[in-house]
């Protein structure tokens, strides 16, 4: 089935089995390997992607359901060269380790910030629930994003 | 000594590429021609294979090939274990099973096909004809005299005794003034679930007859050497590279049947090969952590010091050994004298094969096994004797400081136990805790504090104690620019040593941290290594690269003393300079790299260049230690544990980047609380497992903790150049006996002694209710 | 991973899934926000030959207000009905209940509608639409029916809606005078799922004491119920924590209850009892407070 999607404000146009799961889409067909895959069942969120403005698990999605949807990708987070706050963030306050659920917890943290711009700690947590992290115990997870939102408030700087 | 960037809090240098998603995990690998490989894995725990029907898989449409172990025997070698006991059964562990499966999962048979979703639908095809065989999953009846065989070709299941003994029992028995306290402890099954699972692309050349292999994995070097043997082939025609490595916490320590399979497939086809582990697979067949029981005697004077501990200990191998499994559990016996000081000992361990996966290395490998016996045995101590937990343990740490020769043989390098306690004490406000602690026990509310004074046993560590050599190598070559490059032996997949190292080095050199790039994990890069497992990275490799560095600077100051009219012993590396101590006279950096790489002028005896190589053997183990505190809640009417506050002061000796460690603290808290809370991995009776997703098996999430309270003391240690002792696993080791401990603590007014892990809520339950034996179970 | 091959339909209206529905039967699933149906597909434990998406049906996904009823198109997120400030108003159980449902990601993709349809027996919409007593509107070939919510939970994994019928809408009353509600669950720490979840929707009369309470109970056994021996106790007494707790004992009366690694029987009905109480208290605090 042919899709036209736009990832990254790229539009690309593919010939996709219907099966094809969204998050093999970005990483095989398109080559943008920085959405991972952690789990089977949803629950992981190494595949966070934000489709038309909402993060979603592209584990549980097929590519053919994105046909028309404005995708972001990890990649496509920082712009002109500059790391998106909540980049600086993870960087700034050591919230990642091994890096693999990083590209997914960020675009979570994102739909976070993009509802709730000054979230508590126990809402950056459960705004973070569908994410797991094996390396940080999270805490320097939280303190990323706590990082952003004040960046984004101070307006970046 | 001033620094400039050891101690210092530094950003990492490997964090830019990964939070753009520009890192390169192994299944970000893309090569020309490239097939996936999927496997048929056994659906029973314990079955003969009658027969395997490959016909529809290989019909197929890109199917290019199916294997199953009949075709591989003679062609790839058994998956290797290189423990070393006395009187250890290793039974034969091939890549794919022949005759018999073993355990759930098992694999049976691999499709290599030109799709990964091609891959998948025709090893679903492959029907195989089993006949069931008994399973064994319980270690007690495994050991019981008739009981079926995991492996029919062995006398039974006991893979190993091993025996560790000292002190006098004789007086320990006749002193009638000892209390006798026992219990049964039981360390449950676990998943290391890496969030990256693991995979493997293996590309053989049949022009050139070399194979390369980039593989998720800590250990490289050992994998590049066992595939070569696996394999057959010529060790100087293999390499291996770990791209990025997304978390291993020792389930990536370790040489798999698939790797094999995945070699003997590029090389059959003459094309790259990708296998990518799914979740599922991750669960059943990479190597779980744990699985212990215990049973204790612990022999107290009435004052709370310990005569004498006694423990059996029987251990899961597993259906086969993987490459330490039988290991693993001997580090449990060596360490559970913990940070007590205790003179008589025996412990005796026993090895059990059952029809399940292989245990192996999970964060801590052995020693949270110990740490958890130990501790909770201090707590029973104080249980039976009606005594504070801190009191008993202040009357059993040992009175020296250093050298401590320990009942079990082994000697700590240096302590200061009282130390870490005393800060973390007070950062909990534990006199303010017991006191609310009593309020509301009157008023029917559980509040319980949990202490662990832990020490555990890192850096590994001595050749002579490690099955494949415990040394490390560190390479250390100024660029003709000036630039430094860095090779380290270990393969950090995390733990953030290209910054570390980066450090130690622009430290050393005098020159930039920007200017210092390290590599690491490429074997046709990197001089040999062992690998990074057990604390052992920074410690070992570190100092590696610290003594490389050391060399570097000697050559480049006898240089340097040349231009200058200097002793080279007089000079400093600081800011881009060699220089006299007093500055008075001083020449670029620069400049030296360019007289030794242009070489018009060679020093006598000098050698052009500067690249120089140290291996590092370290003289013994570290042993960092520290103190937990957990409180927890507990709802009276459900049993629900909320883990109120988390405070950990860890002694990892000399710290280089507090960031790091406080990372490495956080993480190792998250699995040693997740082991004490939700974690369990379940076989039912007939070997199916019961946990083989996320939707079953509970990886903690964000809201699971409250914020982390950590703090430092530093203690060096004598045993490398760094001072550092190691941090990887202490917040493993530590946590898990202090959240059980703050549990059972809460409970102490029902006479509750102790409760099995994982404290879940129906077991508290149960105790409250009162009709739930000791245990919880 | 990676679910067996199908063939994909994308119906722009009702009428053209029904009609997709009636050709393809049995060898055919209907995908929602595909948030139950494509982990089972991937687990290759559901392998529909064809796949009808019904996604892009716009007609299927609103909240609205109408003739005194509040009525949410089956593909309505969970994330928009925990956001809507209608339901927030008029009917905050239902956004108080979607809180408690998954992570983030899920509730942006996660519909009401295929979320009552898998009827899983952990799900957490039943609880609050038995105590809501919600209307599931169903479209089939001949024409609209409607199934009250608790006659809609058949069994485990089974729903009233027949194979050639749709779930196209669920229709709420909006909370009425001095009446509130509560939803509170144990959450299974793997998969969130509920391991009990209470639900309940509690009117005071004017004299205070309890005019009717109905409490909707999932996770305990096969298909979530209403505790009707709970409801009865309450109906007509003042809210007094005593009888409250004598009421809320029943919560789990004569259900054969669900026993797996997490949780037993018994404890679960326990569970039921104890969060049932304290979901009928703060539906009773609230119920007070309006």
């Amino acid at each position: 089935m042919r899709i036209q999607v736009k990832v990254n404000g790229t539009a690309f146009e593919s010939d996709v089995e219907p099966r094809l799961l969204l998050v093999h889409y970005l990483r095989d067909v398109l080559d943008l390997t920085g959405t991972h895959i952690g789990c089977e069942t949803s629950l992981c969120g190494a595949c966070t992607v934000l489709v038309n403005g909402h993060a979603v698990k592209s584990c549980t999605l097929l590519a053919v359901q994105a046909n028309g949807a404005e995708i972001t990708t990890i990649e496509g987070l920082a712009s002109d060269g500059k790391l998106h706050p909540l980049q600086q963030g993870f960087w700034e306050e050591h919230g990642l380790q091994c890096g693999f659920c990083t590209p997914g917890m960020i675009l979570a943290a994102h739909q976070l910030l993009s509802r709730n711009p000054h979230p508590t700690e126990a809402e950056i947590r459960k705004g973070l629930e569908g994410n797991l992290c094996r390396c940080t115990g999270y805490q320097h997870i939280v303190k990323a994003v706590q990082y952003a939102a004040e960046k984004a408030a101070t307006g970046g700087q | 000594m001033a620094t400039k960037y050891l101690g210092e809090r530094i950003k990492r240098k490997e964090d830019p590429r990964l939070i753009q998603g520009r890192g390169h995990y192994v299944d970000d690998l893309k090569l020309g021609g490239m097939a996936h490989l999927a496997f048929a894995r056994s659906p029973h725990a314990h079955a003969r294979i009658k027969s395997i029907d490959a016909g529809a898989a290989v019909a197929t449409p890109g199917v290019l090939a199916v294997y199953t172990g009949e075709e591989l025997k003679g062609q790839v070698g058994f998956v290797p274990c290189a423990a070393g006991l006395e009187g250890l059964k290793i039974p034969d562990h091939p890549c794919l099973a022949t005759g018999t499966v073993h355990y759930l999962g098992e694999p049976v048979a691999a499709v290599v096909a030109t799709s990964r979703y091609g891959a998948r639908d025709a090893a679903e095809k492959i029907e195989v004809d089993y006949e069931p065989l008994p399973a064994v999953l319980d270690m007690e009846k495994a050991l019981v005299k008739g009981s079926p065989r995991v492996h029919e070709h062995l006398t039974d299941n006991t893979a190993f005794v091993a025996k560790l003994e000292a002190g006098d029992w004789n007086a320990v028995r006749q002193d009638a003034s000892l209390k006798v306290i026992k219990q049964r402890l039981i360390n449950q099954r676990l998943a290391p679930a890496s969030m990256e699972t693991r995979g493997v692309v293996a590309s053989y050349s049949p022009g050139e007859d070399t194979l390369t292999v980039w593989s998720s994995t800590q250990i490289p070097h050992i994998l590049k050497t066992q595939l070569a043997i696996m394999s057959k082939l010529d060790e100087a025609r293999c390499r291996v590279i770990t791209p990025e490595v997304g978390g291993g916490f020792g389930s990536k320590l370790n040489v798999y049947g698939e790797e094999g399979v995945a070699c003997f497939a590029s090389r059959k086809l003459g094309r790259p090969v990708k296998w990518i582990e799914g979740r599922r697979e991750n669960m059943l067949a990479t190597i779980h952590g744990r699985d212990q029981i215990n049973d204790l005697e612990i022999y107290a004077k009435p004052d709370g010091k310990v005569a004498g501990f006694r423990c059996r200990i029987l251990a899961s191998m597993g259906a086969y050994h993987q490459l330490l499994t039988p290991a693993i559990p001997t580090l449990t016996a060596l360490m559970i004298l913990g940070a007590y000081d205790i003179k008589n000992v025996f412990v005796e361990t026993v090895g059990v094969f059952t029809n399940e996966m292989s245990t192996d290395a999970y964060r801590g490998a052995g020693r949270p096994e110990a740490t958890y016996i130990i501790e909770r045995a201090m707590d029973l101590v104080a249980f039976e004797l009606k005594m504070d937990p801190v009191e008993v343990r202040r009357k059993n740490f040992p009175s020296s400081g250093k050298d401590i020769s320990m009942a079990t043989g082994v000697v700590y390098d240096t302590a200061n136990y009282e130390k870490p306690l005393k800060k973390a004490l007070r950062l909990a406000g534990y006199n303010r805790l017991r006191k609310e602690q009593e309020r509301l026990r009157k008023k029917g509310k559980y509040l319980g504090i949990g202490v662990s004074t832990y020490v555990e046993i890192c850096a590994m560590g001595p050749s002579s104690r490690m099955p494949g050599g415990g040394w490390e190598s560190g390479t250390v070559r100024v660029e003709p620019t000036g630039k430094v490059t860095v090779l380290s032996g270990t393969s950090p997949h995390g733990q953030g040593e290209e910054t570390t190292f980066a450090q130690i080095v622009a430290e050393q050199l005098g020159v930039s941290f920007d200017d210092v790039t390290v590599y690491h994990g490429d074997t046709s890069v990197v001089p040999m290594g062992i690998g990074t497992f057990g604390s052992r990275t920074t410690a070992v490799g570190g100092s590696a690269i610290y003594y490389a560095s050391e060399r570097i600077k000697k050559k480049m100051a006898k240089f340097a003393a040349a231009r200058l009219g200097v002793k080279p012993g007089e000079l400093l590396f600081r800011d881009g300079k060699i220089e006299t101590s007093d500055g008075a006279k001083s020449v670029p950096f620069g400049s030296i790299v360019v007289d030794a790489y242009s070489a018009k002028t060679l020093p006598a005896g000098v050698e052009p260049g500067l690249f120089e190589q140290f291996v590092f053997e370290p003289p013994n183990y570290t042993y960092p230690f520290g103190a937990h505190i957990a409180v927890v809640e507990i709802d009276e009417e459900t049993g629900e544990v909320r883990l109120r506050d988390y405070f950990a002061v860890d002694d990892c000796g000399r710290i280089l980047n507090p960031l790091l460690v406080d990372g490495q603290i956080h993480g190792g808290l998250a699995q040693g609380i997740g082991q004490a809370l939700w974690e369990e991995h379940v076989y039912d009776e007939s070997g199916q497992l019961l946990t083989g997703t996320f939707m079953d098996y509970a990886l903690p999430k964000a809201g699971c903790f409250p914020w982390f309270h950590t703090a430092n003391t530093e203690t060096r240690t004598p045993v490398n150049p760094l001072g550092v002792k190691g941090v990887g696993e202490a917040g493993t080791i530590g946590s898990t006996p202090a959240v059980v401990n703050a549990v059972v603590d809460a409970l102490r007014p029902l006479g509750v002694r102790h409760v099995d892990m994982p404290l879940k809520p129906e077991k508290i339950w149960k105790l409250m209710k009162g009709n739930a034996g000791d245990g919880g179970r | 991973m990676i679910s067996e091959s199908f063939e994909y339909h994308v119906p722009k209206t009702i009428e053209e899934a029904l009609g997709m529905i009636g050709e393809f039967g049995d060898e055919s699933k209907v995908l929602a926000g595909g948030h139950s149906l494509l982990p089972m597909m991937k687990l290759r434990l559901a392998s529909p030959k064809h796949l009808i998406d019904i996604g892009r049906i716009g007609a299927l996904r609103y909240i609205r207000e109408s003739e005194g009823q509040l009525e949410l198109g089956a593909l309505t997120t969970h994330f928009e009905i925990e956001s809507s400030s209608l339901l927030k108003s008029k009917c905050p159980l239902l956004p108080e209940t979607a809180r408690e449902i998954g992570d983030v990601q899920v509730c942006n993709r996660g519909t009401l509608g295929g979320s009552l349809v898998h009827a899983d027996p952990a799900a957490d919409w039943p609880a609050a639409m038995l105590a809501v007593e919600a209307e599931m509107v169903a479209r089939g070939p001949h024409g609209e029916r409607k199934i009250r919510a608790r006659d809609f939970f058949v069994d485990l994994m089974a729903t009233a809606l027949q194979s050639d019928e749709l779930l196209t809408a669920i229709r709420v009353s909006p909370l009425p005078a001095r009446t509130g509600d509560a939803y509170l669950k144990l959450h299974h720490p793997a998969s969130g799922f509920a391991v009990v979840g209470v639900a309940v929707r509690l009117t005071l009369a004017e004299s205070g004491s309890i005019g009717e309470a109905r409490v909707g109970v999932t996770g305990v056994g096969a298909k979530p119920y209403r505790a009707e021996e709970t409801e009865r106790l309450l109906a007509g007494k003042s809210p007094t924590a005593k009888r409250l707790e004598e009421a809320a004992a029943h919560a789990a009366d004569g259900v054969d209850a669900n026993s797996d690694l997490y949780a037993s029987g018994d404890y679960r009905k326990h569970l039921a009892a104890v969060y049932a109480r304290r979901a009928i208290q703060r539906a009773a605090e609230r119920a007070a407070g309006r």
